[in-house]
């Protein structure tokens, strides 16, 4: 088998993944997507281990290894995720992550400009 | 390696490749759907679809055993899990309107790229690499138990440690704790979150 | 004690009262008068004690070095002669009168506590001036000494008047400092000593490169500090201050100071016959000058502060024919009757409620409200105009016969164009003074018409202070001028004949010129109604005169003249009373050569700054302000947004990598 099938599957599926993360708005469809990335390398993963087992004679498997590891490390990322976004749910009412606004800038702020601008140039009149 | 490229060219697939190529577009369908659908809970389903796809793609890549533990792990306990997620969250059961940001143009065009930059390296590169997969199984359970008990035994048992820490993390961030809500506020969130899911 | 340890003393007991005045002033008021006058009067006991033990003889010379001072050693250097001797007990003595005539003057006065410390740092400083032997303690001293002035000038800094006048007189007197400061340095480089025995010591060898350009350029600090034309400008100005710092610095003590340093480095400046001919100019330029003035000035303390620059145009005279002795004389007289003069004037301000003379001469029987201001005044008047026996007399002649006997080429110190122009100015000048006293005294206790307002009796400490003073107005020449010598150069003061019936003869005739034109003009003083009168019977001296100085402008329309056709100044100098008036238009010329073009430039330089120069630092400020908006915008706070933008340029970044690593 072409190395090229798997290789650019899991490539699509990456950008799907991709895709989801970037564009869901429910934080569950996000860890979905993020799902879907993990696995997009886990494919990888497992191609690769295939191909080389086989043309480079290695015996180690860490590509089917680091596999298994991914997919435990997935589960308790899931479970942890959603933990969070329970949490996060409980004390905000909401999972949806562009209401999860905290850290942006006030949206006084469009506003603020030409405010701090007037008292500014006056005090540059006053003490020139 | 040239030589086999020569040998295998894309135009006279073999019947493996056909059904990894059948086998992958349901999954790529399937992933798109997950990604794209406005029901919560189809999205899960279809990630069931595109999970098992992958399974049955490790199954033709011979890794058997993985095929199996992906089966167990994500198709039976990751999703279940995010269902129980979407539930606990009171995600609304159909067609819901505002499932995607507003940020999703920026989203297509960022993946757009990024797919666009990985089948071109991707392709460039492997075009005429070609996997054999004849003769004994690379991933069978026997030859993966040797070498992940052989090689890979610390990091096995490390991982073990971080799953407990991951269980008891979960379970420290999802209790209710029972004297931190007072009286007057958990009703208050609860009714918001009625709110939430009536909309 | 030892004769240095008493003359450390004499500057170290005002500045240490300056000292406590300022800290204590406010804290504890009743000790603030004996703290200005009890040392001030130790200092004055002090001064006369080293005078007495100096007694003429050898310099006494004491110095200790502080610390090095790199290539030119500066000394804490004692250096006391005959002339810083007896100047010392001139200004202590002054100093101590003034001290006691403040205490009643300045009696509900605030700021008093202030004012007595400043008049006692003043003291001390003018001290240390004179007894200094290193010319860099002396700027020290010279250097308070303007501050202080600055600071007693403004005294009543409520009025516009005495602000500007404060910051003219600092500007004005700093104009001249610099060139001085220069000098002084270009003096210490050549002669390699600020020490004056050893600078004495390199002029009298020839050491000194450029004596006329070091003379010149000390003379600018000279004239700035002596009020000397061309800078002499901020005196009559600085009549703003209260009285008593008038007699103190404007009259008898700071202005002198200038002549004592000439009096000091007189041999650097004999070196220079240039030097001694510009001086020589400058004497009887300002000697005429100011007498001119003097006669058409309308505030009785502007006409003392013309006269005063007049007799220093005497002394700077008598240094510009090389006679030391009789600048030092005249400078001594002078200290003690003008002080006098100003203070009788602060007693006759205080009871006429007026500084006008203009509004003096339409009142009756002011001489009657103030008998001892009258009479001491009279004696001080006298003396200023340099009638025998009175001691402005004997010093204000040994200058003319100094000047005459280099006219005549008796001597080779100075050259006998410069003993011809002050001989010359020196007599036109005696007539101008006899005549201006003359006004003066006739204007302010001849005057007809209303009483003047009720101030109540003069407070003793006044009065006494003037009987002190007028004892040495009246007799100091006539016993001094045989003794002096022999602290002095010891060159004869003995007033020669010639002179003294010259003199002595146009005194005589601008006095009579003066009583003849008063005659003429005085009965219209009737009919033209004037004067404004600040009455405030409770209040000190200081508040009236105060209030009298800030309403002469509004009253009469000019700071230095009213419109009186009662003036026999007018009738004297005719076309000229206008001119002299308003001192020949010397501020406007300083006004339209310096302060417009200053003023001008100022302002082109606050348009580029404000106009040219902001406009680019505002529009540097407007593109990072866009790009912080724009930046700001892209803070959305949604993580996805975020994310997005890092995958982006995740990609872009690979796909550059992956450009550049296969080559394309």
């Amino acid at each position: 088998m072409h190395l090229a099938y798997p290789a650019v599957l899991s490539a699509l599926l990456f950008c799907t993944g991709l895709y989801g993360v970037l564009a869901r708005r429910n934080a569950i469809l996000v860890l979905m997507s993020v799902e879907l990335m993990l696995n997009a390398v886990n494919l990888n993963l497992v191609a690769f281990d295939v191909w080389l087992s086989r043309a480079a004679e290695e015996t180690l498997h860490s590509g089917q290894a680091l596999t298994l590891f991914t997919i435990a490390v997935a589960a308790a990322e899931i479970g942890i995720g959603l933990a969070i976004v329970l949490a996060v749910y409980r004390n905000r009412g909401t999972s949806d992550i562009d209401r999860l606004r905290d850290t942006a800038e006030g949206h006084g702020d469009d506003t603020e400009g030409p405010d701090t601008d007037a008292p500014a140039a006056e005090k540059a009149e006053a003490t020139a | 390696m040239s030589l086999a490229a020569a040998q295998h060219g894309f135009l006279s697939p073999t019947g493996v490749e056909i059904a990894f190529l059948l086998v992958g577009l349901v999954t790529l369908g399937a992933a798109l759907v997950t990604v794209t659908t406005r029901q919560l809970v189809h999205a899960a389903l279809w990630l069931v679809v595109a999970l098992g796809g992958l399974a049955v793609e490790y199954l033709l890549l011979t890794a058997e055993f993985i095929a199996w533990v992906q089966v167990l792990i994500y198709v039976g306990s990751v999703v279940v899990l995010l269902l129980f997620g979407l539930m606990l969250t009171r995600a609304p059961i159909g067609r819901s309107p505002d499932a995607d940001s507003g940020n999703r143009w920026a989203a297509l065009a960022v993946a757009a790229a990024a797919a666009a930059a990985l089948v071109w390296v991707v392709v460039d590169a492997f075009r005429t690499t070609w996997i054999d997969l004849d003769g004994p199984a690379a991933g069978t359970t026997r030859v993966t138990g040797q070498s992940l008990f052989q090689n890979w035994v610390l990091p096995f048992e490390a991982l073990s440690v971080l799953l407990l820490a991951a269980l008891v993390g979960a379970i420290v961030l999802s209790r209710k704790a029972a004297a931190d809500p007072p009286p007057g506020a958990a009703p208050a969130a609860r009714t918001s979150g009625e709110k939430e899911g009536a909309r | 004690m030892t004769t240095t340890t008493l003359a450390v003393l004499v500057p170290l007991l005002p500045f240490l009262a300056a000292a406590a005045g300022l800290l204590l002033g406010r804290t504890t008021p009743g000790l603030v008068r004996p703290l200005a006058v009890l040392p001030t009067l130790a200092a004055l006991v002090l001064a006369a004690l080293v005078a007495v033990r100096q007694g003429g003889g050898r310099a006494l010379e004491a110095h200790t070095e502080l610390t090095p001072t790199g290539s030119v050693p500066i000394d804490l250097a004692l250096d006391i002669d005959g002339f810083a001797a007896l100047v010392a007990v001139l200004v202590a003595f002054v100093a101590t009168c003034v001290q006691i005539y403040s205490t009643g003057y300045l009696r509900d006065d605030p700021r008093y506590p202030s004012y007595a410390a400043l008049v006692s740092l003043f003291t001390s400083a003018m001290l240390l001036v004179v007894y200094s032997g290193d010319l860099i303690v002396l700027l020290v001293g010279w250097e308070v000494m303007g501050i202080c002035s600055y600071f007693l000038v403004g005294h009543y800094w409520e009025t516009p008047e005495a602000r500007a006048a404060s910051l003219k007189a600092f500007l004005v007197t700093k104009l001249g400092d610099v060139p001085f400061l220069i000098g002084l340095f270009a003096l210490g480089t050549d002669a390699g000593s600020f020490d004056i025995r050893r600078v004495l010591g390199a002029v009298a060898d020839g050491g000194i490169g450029h004596p006329t350009v070091i003379a010149l350029l000390l003379l600018a600090g000279v004239a700035g500090k002596s009020a000397q034309f061309p800078l002499h400008t901020w005196l009559p100005d600085a009549m703003a201050g209260p009285t008593p710092v008038s007699a103190l610095i404007h009259a008898a003590t700071m202005v002198a100071a200038g002549v004592y340093f000439v009096a000091r480095l007189l041999p650097l400046f004999e070196a220079s016959r240039a030097a001694m001919v510009v001086l020589a100019v400058m004497a009887a330029v300002t000697m005429t000058g100011s007498g001119l003035a003097a006669l058409a000035q309308d505030d009785i303390k502007r006409v003392l502060a013309y006269s005063t620059i007049g007799q220093l145009g005497y002394m700077t005279g008598a240094l510009a024919v090389g006679d030391r002795g009789a600048a030092v004389f005249h400078l001594l007289s002078h200290g003690a009757f003008k002080a006098l003069l100003f203070l009788a004037a602060g007693v006759i301000i205080h009871a006429a409620g007026t500084n006008s003379l203009a509004a003096m001469s339409r009142m009756g029987h002011l001489r009657e409200r103030v008998p001892d201001a009258y009479w001491t005044m009279t004696v001080a008047l006298l003396a200023l105009a340099a009638v025998p026996p009175f001691s402005g007399f004997f010093s204000k002649e040994s200058v003319l016969g100094a000047a005459e006997h280099v006219a005549t080429g008796h001597t080779a110190q100075a050259p006998g164009a410069a003993g011809w122009l002050v001989l010359v100015a020196g007599l036109l000048t005696a007539l101008l003074t006899a005549a201006y006293a003359t006004r003066l005294w006739l204007l302010a206790f001849r005057g007809r018409g209303a009483e003047a307002p009720d101030h109540g009796r003069q407070p003793l400490t006044m009065t006494v202070v003037l009987w002190v003073l007028a004892v040495p107005s009246l007799a100091f020449g006539g016993l001094a001028y045989r003794v002096l010598p022999g602290w002095l150069d010891g060159r004869d003061l003995t007033p020669t004949a010639l002179t003294s019936i010259l003199g002595t003869g146009l005194a005589v005739v601008g006095g009579l010129l003066t009583y003849g034109a008063w005659q003429r003009t005085t009965a219209l003083a009737a009919r033209v109604p004037l004067g404004a009168v600040a009455a405030h019977p409770e209040g000190d001296a200081g508040l009236v005169e105060a209030e009298a100085i800030a309403s002469h402008e509004p009253a009469y329309g000019d700071i230095a003249r009213a419109p009186d056709p009662a003036d026999p100044g007018r009738l004297l100098l005719g076309p000229l009373h206008r001119h002299a008036a308003a001192g020949f238009h010397l501020d406007a010329a300083y006004s339209a050569l310096f302060v417009r073009p200053v003023e001008a430039g100022a302002r082109l330089v606050r348009f580029l700054d404000r106009e040219v120069v902001d406009t680019y630092v505002r529009g540097a400020a407007a593109l990072p302000r866009l790009l912080g908006a724009a930046v700001r915008r892209a803070q959305t706070g949604n993580v996805q947004t975020y994310v997005s933008a890092l995958l982006a340029g995740t990609v872009v970044l690979a796909v550059a990598v992956l450009l550049v690593a296969t080559g394309a």
